[in-house]
């Protein structure tokens, strides 16, 4: 029985570990070929191991999101490989936790530049290689700390919220082009990038915070969405805001 | 294979014709047993039919909404007939074009029993049938209207604004129960209720002016999000708001 996504040519950007592997494994579940990226070369490989494993085929490109014409040779090693993207799944990015007093101009830096300016770069050059597709689904991993305000985090609030409207701005440029573009807010979810927060019950419960779920998410309950999103099904669905978040910005 | 909604018992309302049809027709494809409700008892009826003619299961309740009483006795139907409830979609509901001045107090009252309280009344007495199912998935139909203002609207956008955060209250107050719950918001979609508003090229070009993805959708557009809401893949998403509108809010 045909993949929800079968066929489709993928690109995940941060795929070597946490949410960014399970969206490559997902998809590659539903049907499609994955390009796995990653500075973490072991991560990103293993991930294309994984896939591959399972009878998908994978491609893994080590480069840094920050870097434009990184990007751009990217794009151009994926068309090379598959001739077309239809997905694309900007999820790389890194989490600074410090106040507004705290961050020093380095830390705001490099926080803008993988977190902003890397979605940034993936939308503008995946443009030819979607329009080789005929259309595509580009999705962007946004946070509930895109939405709502928390203290301890200003630069990447700063970043998420500009990758929240970001993606309405490319919703509406590439919807000629029968591209659509929307975004993912996760809560609270259990990967390397929160373990030390969620290190024991104490912590884990401070750091739910608002969650109505009382729970962390599991990476694939995130996932699901983007599969949806990457997905047929949701043609009707552009600029949006999909909140994964167990209720946290409900309160 | 089984299918996405397999086993589960979904309630429904409006199911007589337009959107209400199509989530009823394709949760039962995905394997779950449909009560349909609607005070068009033809068109409910013919729903039926052509769930139980795929070899689904389904049920027919003629009721109104907006009574309260009558809420208490369908889902007491319901419960006797499938032992439980699953899935609860509150998509019955009417759609008024009226200058603010030129809407009468029973316009307005009309507009609130079936749009508010017809949503209140589901919320409220299908608690006891998804305890009995240990958990369940709420979505209630709301809007675009529910969300950025229009002219000529007022009544209708009133309600739907009411259903979007009465969406949010019943999350959190039914969390404990393993029950979510989410608000659909279709932007402008080809059905009976619009079919007016878009009578001819010139009329739907005008009412499409926002939607980025320049057309109408069709009822299933609206009807796989549902699907997505009713079943376990969006397990971590509730007091959620799913844009399905085309861009329409995001310009």
């Amino acid at each position: 029985m045909a993949g929800r996504v079968e066929g489709k040519i993928a690109f995940v950007t941060g795929g070597g570990s946490g949410m960014g592997r399970e969206h490559a494994l997902l998809l590659a579940e539903h049907g499609a070929s994955l390009i796995v990226s990653d500075v973490n070369e072991a991560g990103g490989r293993e991930t294309v191991s994984m896939i591959n494993g399972k009878g998908g085929q994978g491609l893994f490109i080590k480069f840094d999101v920050a870097k434009e014409a990184e990007w751009k040779a990217a794009v151009d090693q994926a068309m090379a490989s598959f001739g077309r993207v239809d997905i694309l799944v900007n999820n790389a990015g890194i989490l600074i936790m410090k106040t507004t007093q705290d961050t020093t101009g380095e830390e705001l830096d490099r926080m803008l530049d993988i977190n902003v300016k890397g979605v940034f770069y993936g939308c503008k050059h995946i443009l030819p290689a979607m329009q080789k597709a005929g259309g595509g689904s580009i999705v962007n991993i946004s946070s509930i700390a895109g939405i709502i305000g928390m203290a301890g985090a200003a630069a990447y609030q700063a970043a998420k919220g500009a990758v929240r409207i970001l993606t309405k701005s490319v919703a509406v440029e590439y919807a000629p082009f029968n591209i659509r573009a929307n975004s993912i807010h996760p809560g609270i979810i259990r990967t390397p990038m929160t373990q030390d927060f969620l290190v024991n019950e104490k912590t884990e419960k401070a750091f739910l915070g608002t969650t109505i779920l009382r729970r962390p998410a599991e990476p694939r309950e995130v996932s699901y969405p983007v599969l949806f999103l990457a997905s047929g099904e949701s043609s009707y669905i552009t600029g949006a805001e999909i909140v994964v978040d167990g209720g946290y910005t409900t309160m | 294979m089984a299918g996405r909604v397999e086993g589960k018992i979904a309630f429904v309302t409006g199911g007589g014709s337009g959107m209400g049809r199509e989530h009823a027709l394709l949760m039962a494809e995905e394997g779950a047993s449909i009560i349909v409700s609607d005070v068009n008892e033809a068109g409910g009826r013919e729903t039926v039919s052509m769930i139980n003619s795929k070899g689904g299961q389904g049920l027919f309740i003629n009721f109104d909404v907006a009574s309260e009483a009558a809420w208490q006795s369908a889902v007491n139907q319901a419960v006797s007939t499938f032992g439980r409830v699953d899935i609860l979609v509150n998509n019955a509901g009417i759609f008024m074009m009226k200058m603010m001045a030129d809407t009468t107090g029973e316009e307005l009252d009309r507009m609130l029993n079936i749009n508010v309280k017809g949503v209140f009344y589901g919320c409220k007495h299908i608690l006891p049938a998804m305890q009995k199912a240990g958990g369940g998935s709420i979505i209630n139909i709301s809007s675009i209207y529910g969300v950025i203002g229009a002219p000529a609207a007022s009544a209708y956008q009133a309600s739907k604004g009411a259903v979007r955060i009465l969406t949010k209250s019943v999350a959190v107050e039914y969390a404990p129960y393993n029950i979510r719950a989410n608000s659909i918001h279709p932007g402008v979609i080809r059905t009976p209720m619009t079919k007016d508003l878009m009578a001819t090229p010139d009329s739907e070009k005008a009412i499409l002016a926002s939607t980025i993805l320049r057309r109408a959708a069709e009822p299933r557009e609206v009807a796989y999000p549902v699907l997505f809401l009713a079943s376990s893949e969006s397990s971590y998403i509730t007091g959620a708001e799913i844009m399905v509108d085309g861009g329409y809010t995001t310009v």
